[in-house]
């Protein structure tokens, strides 16, 4: 057993925070109560979080692992030793591996990976279409029985309205999630980066803001024809923020996530170096704002990091030839906590409600710290001062804008069902 | 007052001074392309390797001239010939040209910002010869120089630029340059290639869009036209009838300029799409003018870069006096 005394002990989906101890018996939470109260029985293992959080395990719902077929770039391995760093205790990982996890055995496989080699959950969402062509629906169901969470043809937008108006009815009745890119491909063909002054002064051709937001109009319209659970994933334009509050206003079933670089970093931080280069890129000064203060009111529901790592081969070169993606796992909750909770803008409990519950809900399951519950916890302080240096990464790449830069405020220790899976060195 | 140069990347960072300096640097130089005998030895047993990943005729024979009229030698790598087509990175393309000890990589891409990419990882200069549609900033000072030969100054001018804006690495070096001596700038084509982000590029600089030719053109001292280029002509598709009805550069159109004005062209021309003939070869055009000094500017470049890199002192060539700076002539 293993008991974490004195805690903060945050947790949104109860609306707790207090100061509380937690037991963990195996896989499961046994008992919560206030400090002090817990007889454990002997030999015991004790963390001494006084002074530390703890909530329920971070959720990312948009990571890419590259296995299968772009091991060189990450592995399950390598990327969930990234995640735990980063206070993750479960991953959804995109379909856009080689090949594509557009059926069963993919996911089987990957689900099979995990078990051996992964430090968290991981959590497969499966492609839309075959091969993410935008041609022929997935085999969803079967890979819904093989352990999928949601569909996605990520990296790009299910390619037509029609197909995505058909993965949403047939994901409405298996009941599944729809995770959109949201992306009009012929707004953004060549693009590099968000079109506006700074694309304009580097010579380096931009896509508006709008080759998202029209396909964010697209997909809300067919939320609603259909019915479905629609999630936007990496949303970062002020226009498509908009269309999803009309969305939530009208009663949609219609969720999004940001980015921590999106909620950070904007277009005029863009240098010619490949590691500021994202899809969707950084967007603007007000779109920044506008997505700040959808976090602030509701409108955003999860933040995820979209890790996308790129082994430095394909990474460093020039900027019009690297892949979109940047690193994502380890400076999310940092980047959080300096961004919106020490700046004023959200609660800490907003915060983890982000990070957990929040998009827990999107998956359809529970995530709070109660008897009974999975023992996954993310325990962290708002206080501790760390460099990120990208060089000490687990993961395979080296692609992160935050290399270097300091925080306050980090993981202490990620709990994946009861196995402490990182404490900080 | 001396400058001392690492690399020629972009004319956006320099100050009016540094700006003022390169093109002093470069009147020496102009006055050799008129001498019999035109090679000096001061780049005797100095390399140039001239990289164009992406194909030139003019700026890699120019810059071949300049570095031979210095004395020095050239090794060339053509687009054609480029390994990258093989497979090889661009970083490891410039390690090995590296590698035969270069003093000074001269280099044109179709990426913007690749020079900048490459020089962080080189320790000998490098000249950006242009970058996809970022900049290209010998382009930007031998203009400057044809138009202060011309006009006796390049402060608080009225510029036009006609033409595709937003893909034009010539016009953004142009702006940075001339606006740092307090020229205005109407900048006027379709409306595709003229986005009004333009007009915020060069803070303190006034930018303006036009998209009418003959509002763009009233008032103008100075107009750089810019090569259509077909390849543009088809994205967005516009027909070259229209393109030629709107905005081509006649001797009746060029009346509405000062009468003065000078008509510059990076070349090469379309006789007959932006340009008529009769424009092209008039009085008021300064295309082969422009040429010529391109060799002279290169010169400059590379001696200045050469020298600043080679020499631990400052060379006593560099000293330029105050009062002979360009913004005490000007």
């Amino acid at each position: 057993m293993l008991l974490i005394k004195s805690a903060r002990v945050l947790d949104p989906a109860s609306k707790t925070d207090a100061s509380l101890d937690v037991l963990l018996d195996g896989e499961k939470i046994k008992e919560v109560a206030p400090t002090g109260k817990i007889a454990a029985p002997q030999g015991t293992e004790v963390i001494d979080a006084s002074g530390l959080l703890v909530a329920p395990g971070f959720i990312d719902l948009h990571v890419h692992l590259r296995e299968p077929g772009q091991e060189s770039s990450e592995t399950i391995e390598t990327g969930t030793r990234a995640a735990v760093r980063g206070g993750f205790t479960a991953v959804c990982c995109m379909a856009n591996t080689k090949p594509v996890n557009d059926n069963a055995s993919v996911t089987r496989f990957i689900l099979d990976r995990a078990k051996v080699a992964g430090s968290v959950r991981v959590w497969p969402i499966g492609a839309a279409s075959v091969g993410s062509n935008g041609e022929a629906i997935a085999e969803i169901a079967a890979m819904k029985d093989a352990g999928i969470v949601a569909v996605s043809d990520d990296g790009k937008p299910i390619a037509t309205a029609k197909l995505a108006r058909q993965v949403m009815d047939y994901c409405r009745s298996l009941d599944l999630p729809v995770i959109e890119h949201s992306e009009d491909v012929s707004l953004a063909a060549g693009a590099v980066m968000r079109e506006g002054v700074t694309s304009t002064r580097l010579g380096l051709r931009g896509m508006p803001a709008a080759a998202e937001s029209v396909c964010v109009a697209r997909d809300v319209q067919l939320a609603e024809l259909t019915g479905a659970r629609l999630h936007i994933a990496h949303l970062s334009a002020k226009a498509s923020l908009e269309q999803v509050r009309l969305a939530k206003s009208r009663g949609l079933r219609v969720t999004c996530e940001v980015t921590p670089h999106h909620f950070t970093l904007i277009d005029e931080d863009v240098q010619y170096d490949s590691k500021f280069k994202m899809n969707p890129p950084l967007a603007a000064r007000e779109d920044r704002e506008a997505l700040l203060a959808g976090i602030a009111d509701g409108t955003v529901d999860a933040i995820a990091t979209d890790h996308a790592p790129h082994e430095p081969a394909l990474k460093d070169v020039e900027f019009d030839r690297a892949p979109f993606g940047i690193l994502g796992f380890e400076t999310a909750l940092a980047l959080a906590l300096e961004q919106l909770v020490e700046s004023g803008r959200i609660s800490l409990m907003r915060m983890v409600q982000l990070f957990t519950a929040g998009p827990a809900h999107i998956l359809g399951i529970e995530r709070k710290i109660a008897p009974g519950q999975p023992a996954d916890l993310t325990i962290f302080s708002t206080d501790h001062a760390w460099t990120y240096d990208v060089k000490k990464s687990p993961s395979k790449s080296r692609n992160s804008p935050f290399d270097g830069r300091s925080f306050k405020g980090a993981v202490v220790a990620t709990i994946v069902a009861g196995r402490v899976v990182y404490r900080i060195p | 007052m001396t400058h001392r140069f690492r690399d020629l990347l972009a004319l956006e960072p320099l100050t009016a001074d540094e700006l003022g300096f390169l093109l002093d640097q470069s009147k020496p130089f102009q006055e050799i392309q008129k001498h019999p005998l035109k090679k000096l030895a001061t780049l005797r047993g100095k390399t140039v390797a001239l990289a164009f990943f992406e194909t030139s005729t003019r700026t890699r024979i120019s810059f071949g001239t300049a570095a031979s009229r210095l004395g020095a030698d050239t090794m060339n790598l053509q687009a054609e010939a480029s390994s990258l087509k093989k497979g090889e990175t661009l970083l490891d393309t410039v390690f090995n040209l590296n590698a035969m000890k270069p003093d000074c990589l001269v280099m044109r891409h179709a990426a913007s910002g690749a020079p900048h990419y490459v020089a962080r990882h080189l320790d000998i200069p490098v000249v950006n010869a242009g970058d996809g549609t970022h900049e290209h900033p010998s382009q930007g000072l031998l203009d400057a120089l044809t138009i202060r030969d011309r006009l006796g100054t390049i402060k608080n001018l009225n510029v036009t630029i006609l033409g595709d804006i937003l893909h034009s690495r010539v016009a953004r070096s142009n702006i940075h340059l001339l606006g740092k001596f307090g020229c205005k700038f109407t900048l006027c084509g379709p409306a595709m290639w003229v986005p009004r982000e333009l007009e915020k590029i060069a803070p303190g600089t006034p930018i303006r869009c036009a998209y009418g030719i003959a509002e763009a053109l009233e008032g103008a001292d100075v107009i750089i036209m810019l090569r259509v280029q077909t390849e543009r002509l088809n994205d967005p598709p516009l027909s070259a009838d229209d393109y030629i009805l709107l905005y081509q550069l006649s001797a009746a159109r060029l009346r509405l300029a000062n009468r003065d004005a000078i008509v510059l062209h990076p070349g090469p021309i379309n006789r007959g799409i932006e340009i008529t003939p009769e424009v092209a070869d008039g009085p008021q055009s300064c295309v082969l003018e422009q040429v010529t000094n391109g060799v002279a500017v290169r010169m400059a470049i590379l001696y200045l870069l050469i020298s600043c890199a080679t020499e631990t002192d400052t060379h006593p060539a560099l000293e330029v006096k105050p009062k002979e700076s360009a913004s005490a002539t000007d």
